[in-house]
């Protein structure tokens, strides 16, 4: 990842948890690395145990507190039981990056019932389930951050993407409503809504299809995944304490508000 | 060791910042002390912590005053 410089961490290189869901590769890896250097004991988790694996060995390998876990957020008990582990071996994980997410894209014609629900599952059902599991640890230590990685998507839509889109607005509703909770803790609650950026999942798109989403975009190329990292750093850092139930948009230009 | 009652009544002048004079056994959490919803929500996991139990949240949401936290505790640790 490029080095966009650190935070002034000032609370967080005390060792504070922070847990990242989906962090195996492209964004939440960045975002998992990132916290890491911050001074954060970084827990990411995968849906498989390759996965899990693979976390364990970057942190390992960049000299970093914490590890992988492997963990579908679709899964309750699995939900609950993770953060408990987590707080048992680091402690309360006072940091929560809600990153997992999938894609089932169909235009609303030909889209089936199970693409419709495995996305909202996955990519807004699981916001319910981890961040409740969390706010224990957070309300107790009168100290939190929440962020939930959005999308452009969410604002703008995308035909083909209407389960997608609904799951990334929904989300960003929830996190405003729990700003609203959980103010009065200092627990801060936020989304970053990335563009396109430059993963796994946008290197599938064909050259013409990627020539022609650049094109919308005025900062003319993807985003890195370590700019989303650098942005969810400062979001989670004592900087940004003042900065909850925002949704910040990070694209390039693409969606102005 | 202290009482139950006296127990409970220390958590929730802690926990609300009252003084524990003003924990009377029959006061409501809500009414009387001041406490929001989120309040209730850390007093009960305060309780949990000091009886080292755990309390189902439908059981949870009836303790709404000093005297259903003494009973509550008292009928299911004593």
């Amino acid at each position: 990842m490029s080095d966009a410089g650190s935070n002034d961490a000032t609370a967080s290189d005390t060792g504070k948890v922070a847990l990242v869901t989906g962090a195996s590769r492209g964004i939440g890896r960045a975002i998992a690395e990132r916290l890491a250097g911050d001074g954060f004991t970084v827990v990411g988790t995968a849906t498989t145990q390759a996965g899990a694996d693979a976390i364990s060995g970057y942190l390992q390998e960049g000299g970093y507190q914490g590890c992988g876990m492997t963990l579908d957020v679709a899964d309750q008990v699995g939900v609950e039981a993770v953060v408990k582990g987590i707080t048992q071996r680091f402690g309360a994980p006072l940091v929560l990056v809600n990153n997992a997410g999938i894609t089932r894209d169909n235009i609303l014609m030909r889209m089936k019932t199970d693409e419709w629900h495995s996305v909202i599952d996955t990519n807004l059902n699981a916001l319910y389930r981890v961040s409740k599991a969390c706010l224990r640890g957070m309300t107790k230590a009168r100290w939190g951050r929440i962020v939930s990685i959005t999308s452009v998507v969410g604002a703008m839509g995308n035909a083909g993407q209407s389960n997608y889109a609904a799951s990334k607005a929904g989300a960003e509703g929830f996190s405003r409503a729990l700003a609203r909770e959980l103010g009065s803790r200092a627990i801060t609650v936020n989304c970053v809504a990335p563009g396109f950026i430059d993963t796994d999942m946008t290197r599938e798109l064909g050259d013409e299809q990627r020539d022609s989403l650049v094109r919308q975009i005025p900062l003319s190329r993807l985003g890195e995944a370590a700019e989303i990292g650098a942005l969810v750093g400062f979001l989670c850092s004592d900087n940004a304490a003042y900065i909850t139930g925002e949704t910040i948009h990070i694209n390039g230009g693409m969606n102005m508000a | 060791m202290s009482s139950i009652e006296e127990r409970v009544k220390k958590i929730v002048a802690e926990q609300l910042g009252v003084k524990e004079d003003e924990v009377q056994t029959e006061a409501s959490f809500v009414e009387d002390l001041g406490a929001d919803s989120l309040d209730t929500v850390e007093l009960v996991m305060a309780l949990e912590e000091e009886f080292e139990t755990e309390i189902p949240d439908e059981e949870a949401e009836k303790i709404t005053t000093v005297k259903l936290a003494i009973d509550y505790i008292t009928e299911n640790l004593a």
